[in-house]
Formats: C-alpha cells, sequence, structure tokens
C-alpha cells in the first residue's frame, strides 16, 4: 500500500518559464481590452433620457409637497 | 405638523442626485457587459437609476455609493431576467445593434472578439469579472455586490479568465477557415449593406 496515493492527474509536466510568461502576458491583453470595452462605454456620452427622467423625479419630489 | 416633509433635507437630495448623475456613465456600462446589448442596457440601467433614486432615504451617505447603485443595477437584471425579458441568446436585430455601435472604424477588431467571448460566459462569471478587472471593485465590495462569498467571487473570475482565454485561442479562425478578422469583415459589410438599403 502507498502511504501518498498520487491523485489521477495529467502527468506533471514542470511549465517552462517562458509559457508562463506567455500566459501572463496573455492575461494581461484580456485585461486590458476588458478595460477598454468598459472604458468605451463609461466614455459614451449619456442620452439626454437618463437626466430628463431622473429631472422629473426630483421635479415631482420638489412640487409635490 | 405636516407628515409629507421630506424626512431629509433637499441638500441631502441634492447630493444624492449630484453624485447619481455621476454614476450613470458606469451604470450604462455595467449593464452593456450584463445584457450585451446597447438598447436594454439603457433600460436597465435607467430602471437602476430610478430605483436608486426612490431608495436614496435608505442610501447611507459616506459609504460607497457605486458599489450600492451596482448592487441594484444587478439585483434589476436578474429579476427582469427571471420574467424572461433577456432570450439566452442574443437575436439578429440586437447583434446588428451592437455592430453599429462600434462606430470607431479604428477599433481593434479583438475587441469584437473579445465582446463575444464575454457573451458566451455564464452570468456570474462574467459580472465577477467584469467588476474586478474592469468596474474597478476589489474583490470584498465585489462580493458584497453579487451577495457571495469573496472566496466565491476569486474563483469565478479566475475561470472566466480561463474560459476567455480558451474561448480566444479557439476562436482565432472562423467556421470556414477564414480567419477570425476576415470573418468580422464580412460581418460588417453586410450590416453595411442592410443599413445602406434605406
Amino acid at each position: 500500500m502507498k502511504d501518498k496515493p498520487e491523485p489521477h492527474r495529467k502527468p506533471r509536466v514542470k511549465p517552462h518559464e517562458s509559457d508562463l510568461a506567455e500566459a501572463r502576458l496573455r492575461q494581461q491583453a484580456i485585461g486590458v481590452r476588458l478595460r477598454h470595452i468598459f472604458d468605451e462605454v463609461v466614455n459614451e456620452p449619456v442620452p439626454d433620457e437618463f437626466l430628463s427622467i431622473l429631472k422629473r423625479a426630483d421635479d415631482r419630489n420638489r412640487g409635490g409637497a | 405638523m405636516n407628515d409629507r416633509t421630506p424626512a431629509r433635507p433637499t441638500e441631502d437630495d441634492n447630493a444624492f442626485k449630484q453624485g447619481l448623475v455621476q454614476l450613470i456613465p458606469h451604470l450604462r456600462a455595467f449593464a452593456r457587459t450584463l445584457t450585451g446589448d446597447p438598447t436594454a442596457a439603457d433600460d436597465l440601467a435607467q430602471d437602476a437609476m430610478m430605483k436608486a433614486w426612490d431608495a436614496r432615504a435608505s442610501f447611507q451617505l459616506g459609504t460607497n455609493m457605486k458599489a450600492w447603485t451596482f448592487m441594484i443595477l444587478r439585483n434589476q437584471f436578474y429579476s427582469d431576467k427571471r420574467r424572461s425579458w433577456r432570450q439566452t441568446q442574443l437575436d439578429q436585430e440586437a447583434a446588428e445593434r451592437t455592430l453599429v455601435a462600434v462606430d470607431d472604424p479604428s477599433a481593434p477588431l479583438a475587441l469584437d472578439e473579445l465582446r463575444r467571448a464575454l457573451n458566451t460566459l455564464p452570468d456570474e462569471q462574467r459580472e465577477a469579472l467584469v467588476l474586478v478587472g474592469a468596474g474597478g471593485f476589489a474583490y470584498e465590495e465585489a462580493a458584497s455586490i453579487c451577495g457571495c462569498a469573496v472566496g466565491t467571487v476569486k474563483s469565478r473570475v479566475s475561470r472566466a479568465r480561463r474560459a476567455l482565454q480558451a474561448s480566444l485561442d479557439s476562436g482565432a479562425y472562423g467556421a470556414d477557415g477564414r480567419a477570425a478578422g476576415e470573418a468580422m469583415s464580412s460581418i460588417l459589410a453586410e450590416a453595411d449593406r442592410l443599413s445602406g438599403a434605406r
């Protein structure tokens, strides 16, 4: 009986430094693009509708007394 | 004595309104990543904005208003979704609007590739990744927005990252063997042709 059973997983191949670096770079690239996609919308002009809806609600709030 | 006098002075309402207005761009961006469709996203963001306004009395001044509004938007998204407002797949019309929304001709095609890959992620993974990776929230804040444990957010983010990577790797070529960029150009040309019919 083995005292330490090996879990059945793919053979442990030590990843090369360069592979790790490449994986990191690719994740960074995804991160940059993700922020770009998000910021693209943040930087869009806000449609007037948003402000007019909020203004109407605020006017009701003030004038409703 | 008038019972209808608002419980809070109007100055508080003004400060709240100002804060809310500043958050609109962020709410729109979060909604866009959740729904994947610009029109549905703005409907969602407007609903969330008004829910936040109506609930302003329950907001604790000085706490994180961005996280609070994002939580409202997220709850709205899921309750709308339970009413089957969002189709599982983007319909053709929505897909076209999404293409039209990308009106910057210099925008790299890689962004569209990532947009599509994002849309294939499970909602929980997508929201976790967007909150942490683009929304500027710490894991703890994202956890309170999503109403789950910090560890859950961490594992969702890392699964999302792996899934995106895999999706981008396998999506380098379209089904017909053409490069994805080429496929995208032909989709854009087709959208152009359709909208040019006017």
